[in-house]
């Protein structure tokens, strides 16, 4: 076997490997320093996977790539120790730390579509590392990254590494980029939220392949994630983590059968936010036989036929690549279908956003996963909301006003926040935002792209139960784009699923959630995390004795 | 076909076209040129008659189509016609008149390239590397100073201490075919020096700018994360990626140094292709000025085009499709 010339230190479970002692770093900005880490302790054993779980700003990354030495450009240690295997990581000479550096810890970025090197073969970037560091020369480093890929379960091992990033899934570069850090054999690898970014059907053989690897090679590991029932799966002890500091700790299945602290119950809140389901024969919206593709490329969807009742929510579940979006894109007129209908209150809607009149356009709206990118950064609310009442409503002066302080109101937000600009604002705030502006045009229908996937958990369950609220009071429709399963339990009427650009099934949310479902719903729907710690054992368990 | 053959390909034909396009546009200007090339050479007490003969003779009386159709056509064929200063018995061609003056700029040019291209380069990455260092801002100084200083004040700068007070290197630049090599690399060093501090400037911080600008990208902090060394980092993970900005400008500046330089040629007397395009205008030497204005054109477009196709060919999302 190539490994067997790697040196690999004896790796006893139970001795110390990592010690950070109130850890402090500060971050820089705008000249302002303030605390990012405000005295954290961690204590990491030989051969055990510790998960840092909390939501965006806790300060879980700093602390991962801490455990390196190493802090993000702007940011700086000013407190504390960190000591890995006997080392002090805060006083070592730089280049001690920068050998240490992927040989005896590595790490593992959240987007390997980003992490890649654009210009560099896979298999280059894989054993660079070890070639450059004269652990191994090359030809022994190709064959262990070889083994390293097919222990990984890529397809093709031998030929994979030949490919640029560009040229391999998103799954696949995360797999590539698990066998990069292995390729040393470290002592410790830094996952920093190494699945959020997949499908929850690739999540989980990237989570098994990850989860195997590391125990093979017993390597020590800090598992990042916000993402509770994922790190239930991987770690054997949780820490979680708030504006820096620590909030509780204990072993996976303490705490996840009895968590003591308010702030990590209500981490799991909106998984348990459901909503009653309900329907109508009142259709708003009907998509008929719909094909549609860009240029003259492959369809993206594929006959196509919604339909969305009045004041109810239908959720559009499926895989990135399997035309929600496109079929968003549709409906709003954005791109003309090259076959079939689009239904708007009985009446046919035109196929290009051109030919629609104003009142067609107000009575459709949508809003963006992506607060930041939807808002324009130089605007403030005033000019956000103020446009399409402008627009739609001809409303001017001091009624405009009115009605936008009407309308923040509506979305929990003080008449304050109207000469605010987007980077003022938080990212839950600026979705309301979003919300307000689809709202001021008082439409029947909203398109709502993903609007959930890009906030933290309690954030997201703030804004779901703001548009059930709003559905209530103004009998809205949504049309509901999501990729996960616990946002439509919460907000669904009816599911579609599709994959594909075909729509697989659908129904009522009950229906569609029950058995028996069709092949591709069961996938979808068994490939989303559990909060129980054996979830990944017993579905890989199960998979296994179904191909058999 | 390979994608990148056919973007070649697409891009050499374009570039075609644009030449295409250029050669009107100059043929018009140039006949726009106020005054008369006739009347010009024969002086004011010419009558009407010898004027008209003299006309029809370099072929300045049949309409302007017809004249541009002939020209293009025998530019084609790389026939460039006669200079309006040829006589019965003393035939000048516009190509005999051109071609010494472009060996001299190209050569003055090559050069200079040879030297202002690497220098440029390697203190970007040097002052990349060493960013708000000591060095880097030296560098960054020293290059803004020389880009500020006008070209013929910067030739006059270094002719009068180089030259006049310690007498190290020759003042004039003036060569000809007969000029030994090494000679010749002598009397151009005070332009190359001046042309090289001309252009070291802005590609050298174009360099430094491109290569700082990636240093935020998640795969360069992978690659300090990999333990990768600072000039590794920028060598192998930042530099690949910043390939595109760079050629540009250097394709820039070398169409600078080839269409650029008749103020530093005229500073030095040395006879190169801008000086001889400057008499022609004055002594409205039509023939002459079109065909330099048609190779100044020609150095543009295919620069721009060498740079185009590097800035794809380093980009491996094009080079290797899926």
């Amino acid at each position: 076997m190539a490994n067997d010339n790697v040196k690999r230190p004896t790796r006893e479970k139970g001795e110390i490997l990592l010690e950070m002692r109130d850890l402090r770093i500060e971050g820089e900005s705008d000249d302002v320093w303030h605390q990012i880490v405000k005295g954290v302790d961690l204590t990491l054993c030989r051969g055990e996977v510790l998960g840092l779980i909390g939501e965006s700003g806790a300060g879980k990354s700093t602390i991962g790539i801490a455990a390196m030495g190493f802090a993000h450009p702007g940011c700086r240690f000013n407190g504390g120790s960190i000591t890995f295997d006997g080392i002090d990581l805060m006083n070592a000479p730089e280049e001690v730390k920068r050998k240490m550096r992927g040989s005896r810890i590595s790490y593992v970025a959240q987007s390997a579509a980003a992490s890649f090197n654009p210009a560099h073969r896979l298999i280059d970037q894989t054993i660079e590392t070890e070639t450059q560091q004269g652990i191994r020369d090359t030809q022994a480093s190709i064959a262990d990254a070889k083994d390293l890929y097919s222990r990984l379960r890529l397809p093709n091992p031998e030929a994979i590494g030949f490919r640029y990033p560009h040229q391999v899934s998103g799954g696949q570069l995360q797999r590539v980029m698990t066998a990069m850090a292995m390729t040393c054999r470290p002592d410790l690898i830094i996952f920093d939220e190494p699945t959020t970014a997949l499908d929850v059907t690739t999540q989980v053989e990237v989570l098994a392949s990850i989860r195997a690897i590391v125990e093979e090679f017993h390597t020590a590991a800090i598992y990042i994630t916000h993402d509770l029932a994922v790190v239930a799966q991987m770690a054997h002890r949780i820490m979680v983590l708030r504006h820096g500091k620590l909030v509780e700790e204990a072993p996976t299945r303490e705490m996840l059968a009895a968590p003591q602290d308010a702030y990590t119950r209500s981490l799991w809140a909106v998984r348990k936010l459901a909503k009653e389901e309900s329907t109508t024969y009142d259709l708003i919206l009907k998509v008929e036989h719909v094909d549609a593709a860009y240029g003259s490329a492959v369809k993206i969807l594929d006959d196509v036929s919604i339909s969305v009742p009045r004041g109810r929510t239908v959720a559009v579940v499926g895989e990135s690549g399997s035309g929600k979006s496109t079929l968003a894109r549709v409906v709003t007129g954005l791109l003309p279908p090259t076959k079939g209908s689009v239904k708007f209150n009985g009446a046919d809607l035109p196929p290009a956003l051109a030919q629609r009149d104003k009142e067609s356009l107000r009575r459709i709206q949508m809003i963006y996963q992506s607060p930041d990118t939807a808002l324009n950064p130089r605007q403030r609310v005033y000019d956000i909301i103020g446009r399409p009442l402008t627009f739609y409503h001809n409303l001017r002066g001091k009624a405009l006003k009115d009605r936008i302080v009407e309308l923040l109101k509506m979305i929990e937000l003080d008449e304050s926040y109207i000469d605010r600009l987007p980077g003022e604002m938080s990212g839950g705030q600026k979705q309301r935002i979003c919300i307000a502006r689809a709202l001021a045009a008082e439409p029947d229908l909203i398109i709502c792209d993903e609007v959930t996937s890009a906030l933290d958990q309690i954030v997201q369950e703030e804004i779901l139960k703001l548009l059930l609220r709003l559905q209530a009071e103004f009998e809205i429709s949504y049309l509901f784009i999501t990729h996960d399963i616990a946002t439509v339990r919460a907000i669904a009427d009816e599911i579609v699923v599709m994959n594909q650009g075909k729509v697989v099934q659908q129904g009522l949310k009950t229906k569609v959630l029950s058995p028996p479902h069709p092949a591709y719903t069961e996938l979808l729907l068994s490939s989303v995390p559990e909060m129980d710690p054996d979830w990944l054992t017993n579905l890989l368990q199960k998979r296994a004795a179904k191909t058999k | 076909m390979h994608p990148l053959a056919r973007t070649i390909l697409q891009r050499l034909g374009l570039g075609l076209m644009t030449l295409f396009i250029v050669s009107i546009v100059i043929f018009s200007m140039v006949s726009w040129l106020p005054g008369d090339f006739a009347k010009a050479i024969l002086g004011q007490a010419a009558t009407e008659e010898t004027v008209a003969a003299f006309q029809k003779e370099i072929g300045l009386d049949k309409p302007p189509v017809q004249r541009y159709v002939e020209w293009v056509g025998n530019v084609v064929q790389g026939e460039f016609g006669s200079s309006f200063a040829s006589r019965v018995g003393y035939k000048r061609t516009v190509a005999e008149l051109i071609a010494p003056r472009l060996a001299n700029t190209l050569f003055l040019a090559s050069l200079t390239a040879a030297i202002a291209v690497p220098l440029a380069l390697a203190l970007g990455i040097l002052a990349a590397l060493y960013r708000n260092s000591l060095f880097d801002r030296i560098v960054n100084s020293v290059t803004l100073t020389t880009i500020s200083m006008p070209e013929f004040f910067m030739a006059y700068l270094l002719m009068l201490f180089l030259s006049v007070k310690l007498s190290w290197l020759p003042g004039l630049a003036s060569v000809d075919a007969e000029t030994e090599l090494l000679e010749r690399i002598t009397r151009c060093a005070l332009p190359t020096l001046t042309l090289t501090l001309v252009i070291v400037a802005h590609m050298m911080r174009m360099t430094r700018a491109a290569i700082i600008n990636l240093l935020a990208c998640p795969y360069i902090e992978m690659a300090r994360l990999k333990g990768m060394s600072k000039s590794r980092v920028i060598l192998r993970h930042a530099l690949p990626n910043a390939w595109a900005p760079i050629v540009n400008v250097v394709a820039f500046n070398l169409a600078y140094l080839v269409v650029g330089v008749v103020v530093v040629e005229a500073v030095f007397t040395y006879p190169g292709i801008g000086q001889l395009m400057v008499d022609a205008v004055t002594a409205r030497d039509i023939p002459v000025v079109q065909a330099c204005a048609l190779i100044f054109a020609a150095t543009y477009i295919m620069l721009n085009l060498t740079a185009d196709i590097i800035s794809i060919a380093t980009n491996p999302r094009l080079l290797h499709p899926r």
